[in-house]
């Protein structure tokens, strides 16, 4: 379950001759493909796969009164799930922090880059909005969670459609649906994370990667805007090398988003 | 024309900053840090037992971090008891003061970090890992180096140090971005955390004011650290 120390060893043993044991570059990330409309009852889903990682995200909408602070504009809510049988790691019970670190670096980065247009989900100023939520769960870990994670849910939110909204009864109508869909922008913005193995920085980490990794740095942007960020784990990194993960990020976005494009057509 | 603060602030000037050493009697280390009106206290136990024994790791010890909101720290009551961004700004603390902490001199304890926000007027969780530095260093747990933490502000278009609320709310122009920075004295980055909208060029310059804040800010602390030793004597 846990990787060898001299596994370890070998990963970056690897990196010092710019090597990888699938044989993939630094920066190029695994295979991935995007199914959507994965569960017929959810206003939007996705099953990602990256490599050997697979996540399910769904979102699901329902009504509510808005935030005081936000009275028109609709709310976003994201929850993940760390599935027990996606790996021999993860527990049942309540959120780890994992799973609540997870998504809450997502929430951020869609909420911080304004892709949901969530002033058009306000039903009734300070009385009633749309609800969003964004459900993620792991299906297989093998690394990168976070990234498949991220995928999934711009995946989802890009195919959802609203449901109906009785007005008289002001109630939903589960399971018949506008011709609406969640208004997102074009602009996609993109969640990825850059490990720090050795002297080496590195994109999309099977999970012997990942945990060969001593620091992580997971960067939310679209198009060389940058709107979210986090640096997660316990070793420090230098000026030099955080200012060369930001260089890195922009060709990042361009290679994920036209993996994305690719895989969503 | 420069830009102007709500406070009247320099762009690179931090609000005033306090800094005590030993404000928890029980504790084996305490300290309270303030930038302004936001005021963490931090107190920290241990090395101790592991308890619950599944958490026990043999080959170094435990830091663990509880940062907390008191319910009246801020306009609006929040409810007490850990709430999921609490739970993830503990975890970020955490990684923010381990690379300093020699943890792996005390295999199989932990060492509780307990930081309160007792009032909060923006950048909480800076303030809370300046406090915790102080509090570890007094209560005498190795290290190598300590942390100091400051948030940078991006406000439409301009970078500021030591985000207050009214900047953190900024509406103007490109609005309010927040970039709160952990680093060791000799400028290694151990947390950082975004959340707006920056360009990498500019986000580069944010980390270039955090560094030469974090300097200030380590000088702070090491005052306070100095003046606990001489009422010791």
């Amino acid at each position: 379950m846990e990787t060898p120390k001299v596994t370890v060893e070998r990963i970056r043993e690897f990196l010092r001759h710019g090597k990888r044991f699938d044989g993939r570059k630094l920066d190029e990330f695994r295979d991935l493909t995007i199914e959507t409309g994965v569960s017929g009852k959810a206003e939007g889903s996705a099953r990602v796969k990256l490599g050997d990682t697979e996540v399910l995200v769904g979102v699901k909408m329902d009504l509510a009164a808005p935030y005081p602070d936000s009275p028109d504009k609709g709310n976003l809510m994201v929850t993940a799930e760390l599935l027990p049988m996606s790996s021999g790691r993860f527990e049942s019970g309540p959120p780890s922090i994992e799973s609540i670190e997870l998504a809450r670096i997502l929430d951020r980065m869609v909420r911080e880059s304004k892709f949901i247009e969530l002033e058009k989900l306000c039903i009734k100023e300070g009385e009633k909005v749309w609800n969003i939520f964004i459900d993620i769960y792991s299906i297989n870990a093998d690394g990168n969670l976070l990234d498949a994670a991220g995928i999934g849910v711009i995946a989802a939110l890009k195919t959802a459609r609203i449901p109906k909204y009785d007005e008289e009864e002001e109630r939903v109508v589960y399971g018949e649906w506008t011709k609406d869909k969640i208004p997102v922008k074009k602009d996609t913005p993109l969640s990825i994370t850059f490990h720090k193995i050795g002297d080496h920085i590195v994109v999309d980490p099977t999970q012997e990667e990942e945990d060969a990794s001593e620091t992580r740095v997971t960067i939310g942007s679209c198009s060389g805007v940058i709107s979210s960020m986090q640096k997660g784990d316990h070793f420090a990194l230098s000026v030099e090398e955080m200012d060369s993960i930001i260089d890195l990020s922009e060709k990042a976005w361009k290679t994920l988003h036209a993996k994305l494009e690719k895989a969503l057509k | 024309m420069t830009f102007k603060r709500p406070d009247g602030r320099k762009i690179d000037e931090t609000r005033e900053m306090k800094a005590k050493v030993g404000v928890i009697k029980n504790a084996d280390g305490s300290a309270m840090f303030s930038f302004g009106d936001t005021v963490a206290i931090a107190a920290v136990y241990g090395p101790k037992k592991m308890h619950p024994a599944h958490l026990v790791n043999l080959e170094r010890g435990t830091l663990r971090y509880n940062y907390n909101m008191l319910s009246f720290s801020v306009s609006e009551r929040i409810r007490p008891g850990p709430s999921r961004r609490s739970q993830e700004i503990s975890k970020i603390s955490q990684w923010a003061l381990e690379p300093v902490v020699m943890v792996d001199k005390f295999p199989g304890d932990v060492i509780d970090v307990h930081v309160n926000i007792i009032q909060a007027n923006a950048s909480t969780r800076c303030a809370g890992i300046n406090a915790a530095a102080l509090a570890l260093a007094h209560a005498g747990i190795p290290m190598k180096d300590i942390v100091s933490s400051v948030s940078i502000g991006k406000l439409d278009k301009n970078l500021v140090v030591d985000v207050s609320k009214a900047e953190e709310d900024w509406e103007e122009g490109e609005g309010a971005t927040d970039i709160p920075i952990t680093m060791t004295s000799d400028g290694k980055i151990t947390h950082m955390q975004l959340d707006g909208k920056i360009e990498g060029k500019q986000l580069k310059e944010a980390i270039k004011m955090a560094k030469k804040a974090c300097k200030e800010i380590y000088e702070v602390q090491k005052k306070a650290l100095k003046e606990s030793l001489e009422e010791e004597k």
